[in-house]
């Protein structure tokens, strides 16, 4: 089976999606602020992988570099409820490029399963979250 | 079976290597993380030789057009000769040929390269003065063509390198340059995409390059050059943007002053403010941002929102000594 990443094809599409994600972020105030002083052209780079990552292509995003990526966030409050907002702009934004629902799902199961990463936390072996 | 060198590095690249397990292979010190295309970890550039194209994908076309490209991707069909992406390329001797002051704290300076010296208008030089000093300026003009380079120096208060051009630097003096460096440049192929070049100061001298070279290569979309200033003594270079706008239906000059009042062409307002009323919808525009680091952050920002497309939004913020803390004396 295909990725999502080919069927919305590949490297082209994912600098649109960049695009139009980015936006959305920065336009919603529940996390704009953590983007005030970003530098966009890195940005760029980095959401490009975020997103190559989590629609099944070619990944380069390791769980140290999420942290490490993230840590200067964490330490300015970014919480579960900001990554909630991420999920959220990343499934508008792949449906609005024409994936469906299914795969949208799966892309948020993806970016779920980065969250500890993310906010520099242990995985939740059994214990509640 | 193709040759790539990088720094002491001269290797063979096998069959079904990339440009940079070859120079892994042969010990070379390249940064590198996903091998696949994506990070851009490993962006290089190529100084000789054609950087393949495919090895280009997602990179702004500034970039691919300066001949950078991603190693871990690249399977090259020429020899290359790379170069770490922010290395400056060379160093040429040159003369100072013509220096004239353009307004209260800006002067031009025109030198003559004693060889050839390959920049394109809105890169960046660092001009080195005989006793080590270096400053970077920005190439205002069609340096090929016109066979001298032209820099825009503003004078600050305490500028070691700037007061000695507007004092001592005259004409015959020798100076080096080192350089280009940069990548906020012209990029040929889209004719009729509207064009926005926006900056304060003289971020305005690769502004006026990157114009002068769109016109030279037959743009015909709408070129805005918009250029802003603290007071109306900060705008300078009125008569060249005249003389562009007189001479190309395509160009539209706009030039602001933040405190006080407009007069003539020049109107009030922050530059981000006349930006945002005249432009409101940049979707499909080409952006190109010089000057004051906190104008362009603010600038890209904007633009972005207002719909141009990240590849599209190409920035030089100049930092200058007077922006970093004082250093103890």
């Amino acid at each position: 089976m295909t990725s999502l990443f080919e069927r919305l094809g590949g490297q082209p599409a994912i600098t649109k999606a960049v695009d139009v994600f980015y936006r959305k972020m920065l336009k919603d105030p529940r996390v704009a602020r953590f983007f005030a002083t970003t530098d966009m052209n890195r940005q760029r780079a980095k959401q490009a992988a975020f997103l190559t990552m989590v629609t099944g292509g070619p990944a380069a995003y390791t769980g140290k570099d999420m942290r490490t990526g993230h840590a200067h966030l964490v330490a300015q409050g970014l919480n579960d409820s900001h990554v909630d907002v991420v999920i959220e702009h990343l499934g508008a934004t792949l449906a609005e490029l024409g994936a469906k629902s299914e795969d949208i799902a799966q892309v948020a199961a993806l970016a779920n399963s980065v969250r500890d990463d993310v906010l520099n936390r242990a995985s939740p072996s059994g214990a509640g979250r | 079976m193709t040759r790539v060198r990088f720094d002491t590095t001269d290797v063979d690249v096998g069959e079904n290597e990339s440009v940079l397990d070859a120079l892994l292979r042969a010990g070379a010190d390249v940064p590198y993380s996903c091998r696949s295309g994506v990070c851009q970890s490993c962006c290089l550039r190529a100084v000789e030789g054609r950087a393949p194209s495919a090895a280009q994908l997602g990179l702004p076309p500034t970039l691919a057009a300066l001949g950078h490209f991603l190693a871990c991707v690249a399977h090259p069909q020429d020899d290359l000769v790379c170069a770490r992406p922010g290395a400056l390329a060379g160093a040429v001797d040159a003369t100072i040929r013509d220096r004239e002051s353009l307004a209260a704290d800006v002067v031009r300076i025109r030198l003559t390269p004693n060889a050839p010296f390959d920049v394109k208008p809105g890169q960046y030089v660092n001009l080195v003065r005989p006793d080590g000093l270096v400053r970077s300026y920005s190439v205002a003009n069609l340096a090929d063509d016109d066979g001298f380079v032209e820099l825009h120096v503003r004078v600050l208060e305490h500028g070691a390198m700037s007061r000695w051009i507007a004092t001592s630097a005259s004409p015959g003096t020798a100076v080096t340059l080192r350089g280009p460096a940069g990548s906020c440049v012209y990029v040929p192929g889209s004719p009729d995409e509207p064009l926005l070049l926006a900056g304060s100061g003289t971020g305005l001298a690769p502004l006026l390059g990157i114009a002068r070279d769109a016109l030279r290569h037959g743009h015909r979309g709408p070129i805005h050059l918009m250029h802003g200033g603290r007071t109306a003594a900060a705008l300078y270079g009125g008569d060249e943007l005249e003389r562009l706008r007189r001479s190309h239906d395509n160009v539209v000059v706009t030039r602001c002053v933040l405190d006080g009042p407009g007069h003539g062409d020049v109107v009030e307002g922050a530059l981000d403010r006349v930006i945002a009323a005249r432009l409101p919808d940049l979707t499909g525009w080409r952006v190109y941002l010089c000057g004051h680091p906190d104008l362009v952050r603010t600038l890209q920002q904007d633009t972005f929102l207002a719909g141009a497309s990240l590849d599209a939004i190409h920035a030089d913020a100049f930092l200058t000594r007077a922006d970093a803390p004082a250093a103890p004396s």
